[in-house]
């Protein structure tokens, strides 16, 4: 029966697929650009996209106004308003997924690398005069206050340590990755307004099918996603590969030192890195509010999964890797899904990497960044 | 110097001065050395009763829940999960992000051949789902061990995610739904396994623990240990000596294993209710985080930092809903300032490479004398 399912859905599927697929890659390329350069999973990038959503839910509502219900009706707007409002929602989300990743970096990360400096001691001074606070008074107003009092004399204290110059090992940098995932998905739980609760984002696009395409209709969000993730590679692909920036990232993804011998400022190339990848989760979280209208707290931590898996289908490091291991896997996900039924939807994306990786060990496309074949 | 110098020199101490405490033990004399032991160990039987003395009662209680259910519940697990998760990663350097499902495996075992399908006592069941576990191990390790690195985390993450949904869909395994009425374990002379009595458990599992410890003590000083030491430092110059680095690995992974599954058995036999929400991934990363907060490679890390993951947020019960927060601050803290983990492992200094010297070498015509090789 379920046979009969994927005949008669299969170019639904592929639309569906191709779209789902886009989103994975843009977030993919966060993955991908940070390991390439460091070689380290950057677990924290599912809260960027995270991050994102929240930003584009509040660009839209909050700063331009839009409720979620106008007279019974979802708020459509038209014309010159809807473009002024999405690319409003997607700039919002871009700002602040690439601002979020930067701030990781510099919190997350640098410290453990033995470089760091005065926005990572400061935000984690805060953070833990802020914690330790917590464990005395349930008064968020005199946490903050508290935390505020702690950070000058603890961002002094840190700043001296955190220059010790050497690099930590590297599952400190995972796990301390890890924390900030956590601190930031819980910290969105406990202080918004919601909760734990499903966020709706306002609907200003109304959902038309666009064209016809082989008996299957063509709704005009699809369009916007898949058209969009494909600009946004097209101009990360030739940053990389054309600037002279893009030339500094793509010489220490090949060799650190060597790089940092010739003069590139390796410090600046991995934030900009950072940017980068923030950018595209924050352009991606755009696209999903888009398709799915809803956010959480905890949206990052499946997606990211699943972007990351997409990123290592394609060949981890590798650019347009992200792109196909993206479209690969949400294919391979709808149809599998279709075919097997909707629960197996997780163990279809990891049977896939598995037998992928035991034919090609580095991916589809294996590993580039450095090799500058984007 | 500045206090903060002071507490630079504290946090990046190398890892040598740190862990001084194993070798003045070793240094003492037998009786000595032993008596301390057996008072260490006194005092972990005794662990239930903490609450009760003075100063260190204060310290562990646990407020809103019972300190006996936080010990026997988690952190008796918790240690056992982060000793075994320490081979794989610790010792073998295998980053596994998926032990959960070995831990799943265990549990669902003793679930499947005590209640679901069969009646067999708990007893005959623990072995038989070691042995499941291990060779589940086995079967994820061969195909995927061959990948390196952060290739190896992604497949592993796969694969706790595959075992939790398929036990979510099979009804064989009981669903969603779960398994329940699993057999606990029998009872011995005067300690009766029932539900009002958590001290049992605790003992079984302490016990479980010593000898694992004992056991793990043993492999690691063994050729084993030093095929995984080599594999972990350098992959391709320990294939080059000759180890057979996929075999060792395989074991790692397989030992790794048996102790996840060791883990689930004796949490299921417990709880004696099982369900495929028990085993989220998250708790992959929860287990990883022991293991790293404690200092990888250190089994006393390793058994701290499965304490303290398994401990900390029940002490700090008194902000609910913040402590998963807390915990995630925290774990930033400490790998900002102890990148090694709590206690770092030890750079053990071989007996024969103590008293090991250059051989003296005659000078040949025409050198010099001073200059080497």
């Amino acid at each position: 029966m379920s046979d009969w399912l994927i005949y008669r859905t299969f170019w639904d599927l592929t639309v569906t697929g191709v779209a789902l697929g886009a989103i994975y890659a843009l977030v993919a390329l966060g993955y991908t650009l940070v390991y390439g350069v460091l070689r380290l999973i950057n677990f924290a990038h599912s809260e960027v996209f995270m991050v994102g959503t929240f930003a584009t839910l509040i660009t839209a509502t909050n700063f331009i106004g839009i409720p979620l219900i106008e007279e019974g009706n979802y708020p459509y707007r038209t014309g010159i308003t809807l473009v002024a409002v999405l690319l409003a929602c997607i700039v919002g989300g871009m700002v602040v997924s690439g601002a979020g990743a930067v701030l990781l970096e510099r919190v997350a990360y640098r410290p453990l690398r033995g470089s760091g400096e005065h926005v990572g001691a400061v935000v984690l001074a805060f953070a833990s005069a802020f914690t330790v606070s917590l464990i005395f008074t349930g008064s968020t107003r005199t946490n903050i206050i508290i935390g505020l009092v702690g950070t000058a004399p603890l961002a002094v204290l840190y700043l001296r340590i955190f220059r010790r110059g050497r690099s930590a090992p590297r599952l400190a940098f995972l796990i301390s990755a890890i924390g900030a995932s956590t601190a930031v998905a819980e910290a969105v739980a406990i202080w918004g307004p919601r909760d734990r609760e499903q966020y709706q984002t306002s609907r200003v696009l109304e959902k038309r099918v666009l064209f016809e395409f082989l008996g299957t209709d063509v709704r005009i969000d699809y369009v916007l996603v898949i058209v969009g993730a494909l600009l946004m590679l097209t101009a990360l692909v030739l940053f990389v590969n054309r600037t002279r920036l893009g030339r500094g990232v793509r010489a220490v993804a090949q060799d650190v030192e060597t790089a940092r011998i010739l003069g590139v400022n390796v410090d600046f190339v991995i934030l900009v890195t950072f940017l980068l990848g923030g950018v595209m989760a924050g352009a991606a979280a755009m696209m999903f509010t888009l398709v799915y209208d809803q956010t959480r707290f905890n949206i990052g931590f499946l997606l990211g999964v699943k972007s990351f898996t997409a990123a290592v289908l394609g060949g981890i490091g590798n650019l347009r890797g992200a792109l196909l291991g993206g479209l690969v896997l949400g294919l391979g996900e709808n149809y599998g899904a279709a075919l097997f039924g909707g629960q197996w939807k997780d163990v279809i994306a990891f049977v896939l990497l598995l037998t992928v990786l035991m034919f090609r060990p580095t991916g589809i496309l294996g590993e580039s960044l450095a090799k500058a074949r984007v | 110097m500045s206090l903060s110098d002071a507490f630079k020199e504290l946090t990046s101490r190398p890892a040598r001065t740190v862990s001084g405490v194993g070798e003045r033990v070793g240094d003492m004399p037998r009786v000595a050395r032993w008596s301390l032991i057996a008072l260490f160990v006194v005092s972990l039987y005794l662990m239930p009763w903490w609450p009760e003395v003075p100063l260190l009662g204060w310290l562990v209680d646990t407020p809103g829940t019972s300190f006996e259910g936080v010990i026997t519940d988690k952190v008796v697990i918790y240690v056992l999960v982060a000793l075994g998760l320490n081979v794989v990663v610790g010792l073998a350097g295998l980053l596994d992000l998926g032990y959960v499902g070995f831990y799943a495996v265990g549990a669902y075992t003793l679930g499947v051949l005590s209640s679901q399908h069969a009646n067999l006592p708990w007893l005959l069941c623990v072995p038989i789902a070691v042995a499941v576990s291990m060779i589940s191990g086995v079967v994820l390790g061969t195909p995927t061990l061959r990948l390196r690195g952060d290739y190896l985390a992604i497949v592993t993450l796969g694969f706790g995610e595959i075992i939790r949904i398929s036990a979510n869909n099979a009804d064989w395994l009981g669903g969603s739904r779960g398994i329940s009425k699993i057999a606990k374990p029998p009872n011995i002379g005067p300690l009766k396994f029932g539900i009002l009595d958590a001290k049992p458990y605790f003992f079984l599992g302490l016990t479980i623990i010593i000898v694992v410890v004992f056991f793990l003590r043993r492999l690691e000083h063994s050729r084993v240990g030093r095929a995984w030491n080599a594999v972990r430092e350098d992959e391709d110059a320990a294939e080059l000596m000759g180890v057979n680095t996929f075999k060792f690995k395989l074991w790692a992974f397989a030992i790794g294993a048996a102790i996840g599954g060791l883990a689930g058995t004796l949490y299921a036999g417990k709880v004696r209710f099982i369900n495929p929400s028990n085993f989220p991934l998250q708790l992959s990363i929860l287990f990883l985080a022991a293991v790293v907060l404690g200092g990888t490679g250190n089994m006393w890390g390793a058994i701290l930092g499965g304490a303290v993951v398994a401990w900390m947020p029940e002490r700090f019960r008194n902000f609910a809903d913040k402590r998963v927060f807390v915990f995630g601050v925290a774990l930033v803290l400490v790998m900002v300032f102890r990148p090694q983990g709590l206690i770092p492992r030890k750079i053990r200094k071989e007996r024969w490479l103590a008293n090991w010297k250059p051989p003296q070498r005659t000078p040949q015509f025409g050198e010099t004398g001073t200059g080497r090789g």
